[in-house]
C-alpha cells in the first residue's frame, strides 16, 4: 500500500550532498528568474543602499563630533557666546543630521522594498519550479515510479524546494548584505587608520582560523549524529509499526533496552556536535570583543599622540565592531547555499528524466455509422468510438472500437536480466473473458500492463483492433480501457467527485446509474451525506467492499469497450464478492474483459482461461476442457477443494 | 500549558545542573559585553580626551580580560546547553518510547503509527532545540535589556528618556508582526499541507491517474493548490519581513536623538563625547536583547503544539495492567471459556462489537473461525490473550479469568498470529528467537518445519542467517506469514491463535501446515480464523461469526447441512465445482 513518506534513514544521506556541476545548475536556475532580471536589478540596488545607509551613517559620527561639537564645544567654553543657537556652526550641525536623517530613512525604505519584491520574485519563482516538477512527474513512465520510492520523489517536492526556497528568499540576499558591508567598511577603516585596519584584519584572521577548527570539529561529530538520528528515528518506525507484534511476544523490556542504547548514542554524538555548534557563536562574538578592546587601547594611545582624531576613532571603534560578523556568517551562508544547489540538481535531474514517448498518430474519435456501412467523424459524443488511422499516402480510414486484442510472439522483462513474458500469443475477440490464473511472479500483472502501454514491448507486437499499439496515441488507447485494480486507489473529495474521475463531464444522473449498475448504489445513499459524502485519506473510511465497488463504478462511468480487472476481489471476503460480481457481470457484459484473480471460482465461466508460469503460457482453454487435460489448471482446481 | 512544561520539565533529571547552570554563565557574557561599552566610554573620555596613556592601557587590559571572561562564559554556555538540551531530549524520548511500550492495543488503536512516530522524533527535537535556545538566551535576553538600561541610566538619566519612547514603540511594533503573522503562516502550513497530501495521492495512485488520462486534470488541481500555497506564503511573510525595517527604523530613531540631544549636551559640556559612543553601543544592544525576546516567545508559541502532542502521550492512561494479577498462577491447560461476554472498542453499551458470547472450548480443541468482514472475528479471538479487555462478561483460560494471571505469563502461553503481522530487521534467525530467546537451532528447524518454511529458507543463500529488511521487505507475503507462524510455535504455547494467517500461502500449503501443527504440539487448542471453508473444513468444531454474535458452533457436516451462512459461504466457494 501507501509507500512511507519522509522517511529518516535515507533522507539523511541524500540530503546535503555536494552538488556535482556548480556552474551548470547556478546557469540553469538563472533561466527561472530571466523574466525577472529588471526586478532583481532593482532589489540589488535596494539591498545595495539600504547596506550602504548603515555604512555611511556610522561615518557621520566622526564628522558631527570633529567638524562640529569639538569645536562648538571650545567655542562656547570661551564664554564668547551665550546661547548655542547663536553659534555658526549650529546650522550645519542641524543640516548634517538631517542629512544623516535622510539616508537612514532612505536605508529603510530600500531594506523594506527589496525583502517585499525578494517575497514576490521568490515565491513565483517557486510556484514555477513546483509546477513544473508535477507536471513532469505526471507525464513520467511508470518505469521511473518502479524505480523510485515515493520518499524519494516526495523529498524532491519538499526538502529539496524547501532548501532552495532558504536560498532565494533568504542566502542570496545576506551573501550581498554582507559583501557590502565588509567591502565599505573595510575602505571607510582604511581612510581612518592603515594601522588599525591592520590590526583588525590580524585579529580576523585569528578568528577565522579558530572558527575553521571548531567547525572541523564539530563537522566530525555532526556526522556522527546524524547516523545516530538515523538509527534512533528507523528503529522507532520500526517498533511502533510492530507494537501489536512486541505485545503479543511480551517483547516490551528488549525492546526499550534495544531503544535505550541508540538513544544513548545519540545523546552521545548530539551532545558533541552541539556543543561546538553552540560554542561557535559566543566565541566568535567574544573574539570581536578582544579585538575591540586591543584597538581600542591602540587607538587611544595614537589619539593621544595625535595620530587620530576623536571622532575618527569612536567611528572607527563603530565599523571593527560590526567588521568580522558578515565573516562568519558569510561561511555558514556557503553552507546553505551548496546544499541548495545540491537539492536544485536533484530538481533538475528529476525534470530531466525522460517522459512517456508518444508517438502514435492513430487517434480514438467519435463516429458515427452510415446506412451504407461507412463510417464517419462526429464532432459530438454518440457513443460510437472510432479509430482514426491517417495513413502514409495522406488518406484516413476509420475502424470501429471493438476490443480485440491480440499478443503476437511477445517477450518482456522489467529489467533487460529478467524475462518475465517469455514468447506469449493470445488473442481475445471482442466481448470475450479472458482469465489469467497463476501464481505470484507469473506474469499476469504484466500482460494488462503492456496492453496499456504502461511498459513498451521491445519484441513482439501487440494489435488492438487490429492496429499496433504503438501507432495508437498513448492517452487515447488508455481511455478506451478501464482498470479495477487490486489496491483501489481513491482521491480525497466527496464520492460523486470520486465516480466522475472516470469521466469528467459525467451528469449527476450518468453518476447515479454508473454507481447502480456497479452496485454501490445501495451503500453510497445510507452514507451520513449521501453522495456527497467527503473520502479522507485514499478512502480510509470506507471499508474495502465499498472502496472497490466506488472503483467499479469509476469503471463503468468510462464504459469502454474494454475492461482489465486486476485481482479486482481478492481482498473481500466471498460473501462481499457475491455482492460485487454482480455489479461486475452488468460492468462486463458486452465488453471484452482481461481477469486476473487468485480465486478460481471467479473465473470459471470465461471463453478462455490462461494458465501462466514463468512467463509462459503452459495452458489455455475453457473451464471444462482444462479440468478435462487435468493439467496444472485441474491441480490448481483441486488444490482448494480437496479437503470437501 | 504551565502544568504541561513542568511535566516534561521534571524528565530533566541528572541533566538538571546543567539546565540551571547555562543560565548563570550565559548572564556572565552579558554582563561583561554591558561592561565593555561603559570601559570604552571611561578611557576616551579619561584617557584619550585627558591625554592619559597609562590610563588608557589599563582600561583597555581591563577590556581584554573582560571579553576574556565572556569568551570563557559563552563557551561554557555552548557546552553546557548542549549537555542540557540533548540530555533533555534524550530523557524525553526515552520516557515517551517507554509509554508507548506500555501501551495496550486499545490505547495503540487510539494513534495512528505515523502520529506517534512524528511525536517521538519530531515533536522531541523540536522542544529540544527550543529547550536549549530558552536556557541560552530566556534568562540572557532580559537581563541585558536590564542591565544596557542601567548602565544607560547612569551614563546620562535624560538621555535614557529615549528608551521610554522607543522600546514600547518596538515592542508592541514586534508583537503586532508577530501576532498578525502567526495564524496568516498556520495558514500557510495548512495550504502546504494539503498540497503535499495531493502529491502523495498521486504518487499513490499514479497508474489510476494513467489508466483514467487524468494527467492534465491532476496538473490543474496541482496548480491551484500550489497557487494557494504561494498566496498564503506572500501573505505571511510580508508581515513578518516588516522587522527588519521597524527595527532599523528605530535604531536610526535613537541614533539621530542621541546625536541631536547628546550633540547639544555636549556644546553646553553636561555630555561627555567619549560617552556618545558608549551610549549608541547600548542603544543596540537594547533593541537587540527586545528582538530576541519576541523571537524566544514566538519559538515558544510554535513549539507548545509539540509539547502538546508530547504530553498527550504521556497522559494516556494504559488500560490493561496486571498489578492485581495473582503472581504465582500458571496456565495448566489450554482450555477457553467465553462467559457472557460483550465487548465494545470505544467501550460504551450501544451498538456492541461483541455481543452475549458464550463459548466452551476443550483444551487440545481445534477450533475454525468463519464470517464475513467486520463480523468481529479478530476481536473476539483478542480477547484471550487480553490484547482488550472485555466490557461485560469475563474469558477464562485454563479455568482463571484472563485478568487473574500477569500478562506475560498469559501471553506466553497463548501465542497469536496477527492479521496484519510484522517482521523486523535483523536476520531470520533473530526473528524467530522472538517466540523463545533460548531456542536451539534444533528446535527453530522443528519449528520452521512444521511452519513449512524450512524449505524456503535453506533455498537462500544464507539460510537462516539471512537479513530480512525493515518491515521483512525481501520475503513475499507467503513466506512472511509462514515464518511469523513459526516464530509463534516456538513459544510452545498452550494455545495457538492464526488470524487469516495463511491468506498468502497457497491451499496446499495451507493444508500441509494445518497438519504439521498438530504432529508439532498435540495437545494445544489451535483456533483458525479463514476466509476459504477447506482451512477450517476439518476442524472439530466451527463457530460462525454474524455482527458480532456467535451465530453457530458446530462440526463442518453439521453446519453444511443446518447453517444458512455457512452453507452460503461455502457454495459461493464451491461453484462450478460439481
Amino acid at each position: 500500500m501507501a509507500k512511507k513518506v519522509g522517511g529518516h534513514g535515507p533522507q539523511h544521506s541524500v540530503h546535503g550532498r555536494k552538488p556535482q556541476n556548480i556552474g551548470k545548475t547556478i546557469g540553469r536556475l538563472f533561466t527561472y528568474f530571466a523574466e525577472y532580471r529588471w526586478l532583481l536589478l532593482l532589489i540589488a540596488i535596494f539591498i545595495f543602499i539600504s547596506t550602504l545607509a548603515q555604512v555611511v551613517g556610522t561615518s557621520f559620527l566622526q564628522i558631527i563630533i570633529d567638524d562640529y561639537l569639538t569645536p562648538m564645544f571650545k567655542e562656547y567654553q570661551t564664554g564668547a557666546v551665550e546661547n548655542i543657537w547663536d553659534m555658526e556652526l549650529m546650522q550645519g550641525f542641524v543640516r548634517t543630521l538631517l542629512f544623516l536623517a535622510v539616508i537612514y530613512l532612505s536605508g529603510v525604505i530600500s531594506s523594506y522594498l527589496y525583502s517585499r519584491l525578494l517575497l514576490k520574485v521568490s515565491t513565483s519563482t517557486l510556484f514555477k519550479i513546483r509546477q513544473q516538477m508535477f507536471s513532469h512527474m505526471e507525464r513520467l513512465p511508470i518505469r521511473y515510479f518502479d524505480t523510485h520510492t515515493h520518499g524519494e520523489l516526495m523529498s524532491h517536492f519538499t526538502n529539496d524546494v524547501d532548501t532552495l526556497r532558504e536560498m532565494l528568499s533568504n542566502t542570496l540576499a545576506q551573501l550581498l548584505v554582507g559583501i557590502v558591508t565588509v567591502t565599505g567598511t573595510f575602505i571607510m577603516m582604511l581612510r581612518y587608520s592603515w594601522q588599525l585596519t591592520l590590526l583588525v584584519i590580524v585579529f580576523l584572521a585569528m578568528q577565522m582560523f579558530i572558527a575553521a577548527k571548531l567547525a572541523g570539529r564539530s563537522g566530525k561529530y555532526f556526522k556522527e549524529q546524524q547516523y545516530a538520528i538515523g538509527a534512533v528515528n528507523g528503529y522507532i518506525e520500526e517498533m511502533i509499526e510492530g507494537q501489536k507484534v512486541v505485545k503479543v511476544f511480551c517483547h516490551e523490556a528488549e525492546t526499550k533496552e534495544g531503544f535505550a542504547q541508540r538513544n544513548e548514542r545519540l545523546c552521545h554524538a548530539a551532545t558533541a556536535a552541539n556543543s561546538f555548534s553552540n560554542m561557535l557563536m559566543p566565541v566568535m562574538g567574544n573574539m570581536a570583543h578582544i579585538c575591540y578592546a586591543v584597538t581600542s587601547m591602540v587607538g587611544g594611545v595614537m589619539g593621544i599622540h595625535g595620530m587620530l582624531t576623536l571622532g575618527a576613532l569612536i567611528s572607527f571603534l563603530e565599523y571593527s565592531r560590526n567588521f568580522s560578523r558578515p565573516f562568519s556568517q558569510i561561511s555558514q551562508l556557503f553552507g546553505t547555499i551548496l546544499s541548495s544547489l545540491a537539492g536544485a540538481e536533484r530538481i533538475f535531474a528529476m525534470l530531466d528524466e525522460e517522459p512517456e514517448v508518444d508517438d502514435g498518430y492513430v487517434t480514438l474519435v467519435n463516429a458515427r455509422q452510415l446506412a451504407d456501412g461507412t463510417i464517419e467523424e462526429a464532432p459530438e459524443r454518440t457513443g460510437f468510438w472510432a479509430w482514426k488511422h491517417p495513413h502514409q499516402d495522406g488518406t484516413l480510414t476509420y475502424t470501429p472500437v471493438k476490443g480485440n486484442v491480440e499478443f503476437d510472439h511477445v517477450v518482456f522483462g522489467y529489467t533487460p536480466e529478467k524475462v518475465v513474458l517469455n514468447d506469449v500469443s493470445l488473442y481475445a475477440n471482442d466481448g470475450e473473458k479472458i482469465a489469467f490464473v497463476g501464481s505470484t511472479g507469473a506474469g499476469k500483472t504484466t500482460i494488462t500492463n503492456l496492453i496499456n502501454r504502461f511498459y513498451d514491448v521491445p519484441n513482439g507486437k501487440i494489435r488492438y483492433d487490429g492496429i499496433n499499439i504503438n501507432k495508437i496515441k498513448k492517452d487515447d488507447l488508455r481511455r478506451s480501457l478501464a482498470m479495477v485494480l487490486q489496491d483501489t486507489h481513491l482521491f480525497t473529495g466527496t464520492v460523486k467527485e470520486n465516480i466522475r474521475y472516470g469521466k469528467l463531464d459525467a451528469t449527476e444522473d450518468e453518476i447515479i446509474a454508473a454507481a447502480k449498475r456497479a452496485n454501490a448504489h445501495y451503500f453510497i445513499t445510507h452514507l451520513p451525506q449521501g453522495y456527497d459524502t467527503m473520502l479522507t485519506a485514499d478512502g480510509a473510511n470506507l471499508s474495502q467492499g465499498q472502496r472497490q465497488l466506488l472503483a467499479i463504478a469509476r469503471a463503468a462511468i468510462a464504459d469502454p469497450p474494454v475492461l482489465i480487472l486486476d485481482e479486482a476481489t481478492s481482498s473481500i471476503d466471498t460473501r462481499t464478492e457475491a455482492l460485487i460480481e454482480k455489479g461486475m457481470d452488468q460492468l462486463m457484459e458486452g465488453r471484452t474483459v482481461f481477469v486476473i484473480a487468485h480465486r478460481l471460482s471467479t473465473i470459471r465461466n470465461a471463453q478462455a482461461i490462461m494458465v501462466l508460469e514463468k512467463g509462459e503460457i503452459i495452458e489455455r482453454g475453457n473451464h471444462a476442457t482444462l479440468l478435462a487435460q487435468k493439467g496444472k489448471y485441474y491441480q490448481l482446481y483441486t488444490g482448494m477443494f480437496e479437503l470437501s | 500549558m504551565f502544568r504541561k512544561i513542568k511535566q516534561l520539565l521534571s524528565y530533566l533529571g541528572e541533566y538538571e545542573k546543567y539546565a540551571v547552570l547555562t543560565p548563570l554563565v550565559m548572564v556572565g557574557e552579558a554582563a561583561m559585553e554591558i561592561l565593555i561599552p561603559f570601559l570604552m566610554a571611561q578611557m576616551i573620555t579619561y584617557g584619550v580626551e585627558a591625554e592619559n596613556i597609562s590610563y588608557t592601557v589599563r582600561i583597555g587590559i581591563i577590556m581584554i580580560v573582560a571579553a576574556l571572561f565572556s569568551l570563557l562564559c559563552g563557551a561554557l554556555g555552548g557546552r553546557f546547553s548542549a549537555k542540557a538540551g540533548i540530555g533533555f531530549g534524550k530523557n524525553i524520548r526515552a520516557k515517551l518510547f517507554e509509554r508507548v511500550q506500555d501501551f495496550s492495543f486499545s490505547n495503540v488503536d487510539r494513534y495512528s503509527t505515523a502520529s506517534l512516530v512524528t511525536r517521538l522524533t519530531t515533536d522531541v527535537t523540536n522542544v529540544q532545540n527550543t529547550f536549549m535556545m530558552c536556557i541560552r538566551m530566556l534568562v540572557r535576553a532580559p537581563s541585558m535589556l536590564i542591565g544596557a538600561l542601567i548602565m544607560a541610566i547612569t551614563i546620562n538619566p535624560k538621555m535614557a528618556l529615549v528608551f521610554a519612547v522607543v522600546i514600547p514603540v518596538l515592542a508592541i511594533a514586534l508583537s503586532l508582526i508577530a501576532s498578525n503573522a502567526y495564524p496568516r503562516f498556520n495558514k500557510m502550513l495548512e495550504r502546504y499541507d494539503k498540497m503535499n497530501a495531493a502529491l502523495q495521492e498521486n504518487l499513490i495512485a499514479i497508474r489510476v491517474v494513467k489508466a483514467f488520462v487524468r494527467e492534465p486534470h491532476e496538473i490543474d488541481k496541482f496548480e491551484l493548490s500550489a497557487d494557494e500555497v504561494r498566496k498564503t506564503q506572500i501573505a505571511a511573510e510580508k508581515v513578518v519581513l516588516l522587522n527588519g525595517p521597524v527595527m532599523q527604523l528605530c535604531m536610526y530613531g535613537c541614533i539621530l536623538a542621541v546625536l541631536w540631544f547628546g550633540g547639544k549636551m555636549s556644546i553646553l559640556g553636561t555630555f561627555e563625547l567619549g560617552e556618545l559612543s558608549g551610549f549608541i553601543s547600548y542603544i543596540g544592544q537594547i533593541l537587540m536583547s527586545l528582538m530576541m525576546i519576541t523571537m524566544i516567545f514566538i519559538s515558544l508559541i510554535i513549539s507548545m503544539a509539540s509539547v502538546r502532542r508530547i504530553c498527550e502521550v504521556l497522559d494516556e492512561q494504559v488500560d490493561i495492567t496486571d498489578t492485581e494479577a495473582d503472581p504465582e498462577l500458571t496456565v495448566q491447560n489450554g482450555a477457553i471459556e467465553f462467559r457472557n461476554v460483550s465487548f465494545s472498542y470505544n467501550k460504551s453499551s450501544e451498538n456492541p462489537n461483541l455481543e452475549n458470547i458464550n463459548l466452551s472450548i476443550r483444551s487440545g480443541e481445534t477450533i475454525g473461525i468463519i464470517g464475513g468482514t467486520g463480523s468481529a472475528k479478530s476481536t473476539l479471538v483478542q480477547l484471550i490473550p487480553r490484547l482488550y479487555d472485555v466490557t461485560e462478561g469475563s474469558v477464562l483460560v485454563g479455568g482463571h479469568d484472563v485478568r487473574e494471571y500477569k500478562l506475560s505469563v498469559l501471553r506466553d502461553q497463548v501465542a497469536m498470529v496477527l492479521q496484519k503481522n510484522v517482521l523486523f530487521s535483523g536476520t531470520i534467525r533473530e526473528n524467530l528467537r522472538w517466540g523463545n530467546p533460548e531456542a536451539t537451532d534444533e528446535q527453530i528447524v522443528e519449528a520452521c518445519k512444521a511452519a513449512q518454511a524450512h524449505d524456503f529458507i535453506t533455498a537462500f543463500p544464507d539460510g537462516y542467517d539471512t537479513e530480512l529488511g525493515q518491515g521483512g521487505t525481501n520475503v513475499s507475503g507467503g513466506q512472511k506469514q509462514r515464518l511469523c507462524i513459526a516464530r509463534a510455535l516456538l513459544k510452545k504455547p498452550k494455545i495457538m491463535i492464526l488470524d487469516d494467517s495463511t491468506s498468502a500461502v497457497d491451499t496446499a500449503t495451507d493444508a500441509k501446515i494445518r497438519d504439521a501443527l498438530k504432529a508439532y504440539h498435540s495437545d494445544i487448542t489451535t483456533i483458525i480464523i479463514a476466509q476459504r471453508i477447506s482451512s477450517v473444513a476439518e476442524a472439530d468444531r466451527i463457530l460462525v461469526m454474524d455482527e458480532g454474535k456467535c451465530n453457530a458452533f458446530d462440526t463442518h457436516a453439521n453446519l453444511l447441512s443446518h447453517n444458512e451462512i455457512y452453507r452460503e459461504v461455502y457454495e459461493s466457494q464451491q461453484k462450478g465445482a460439481e
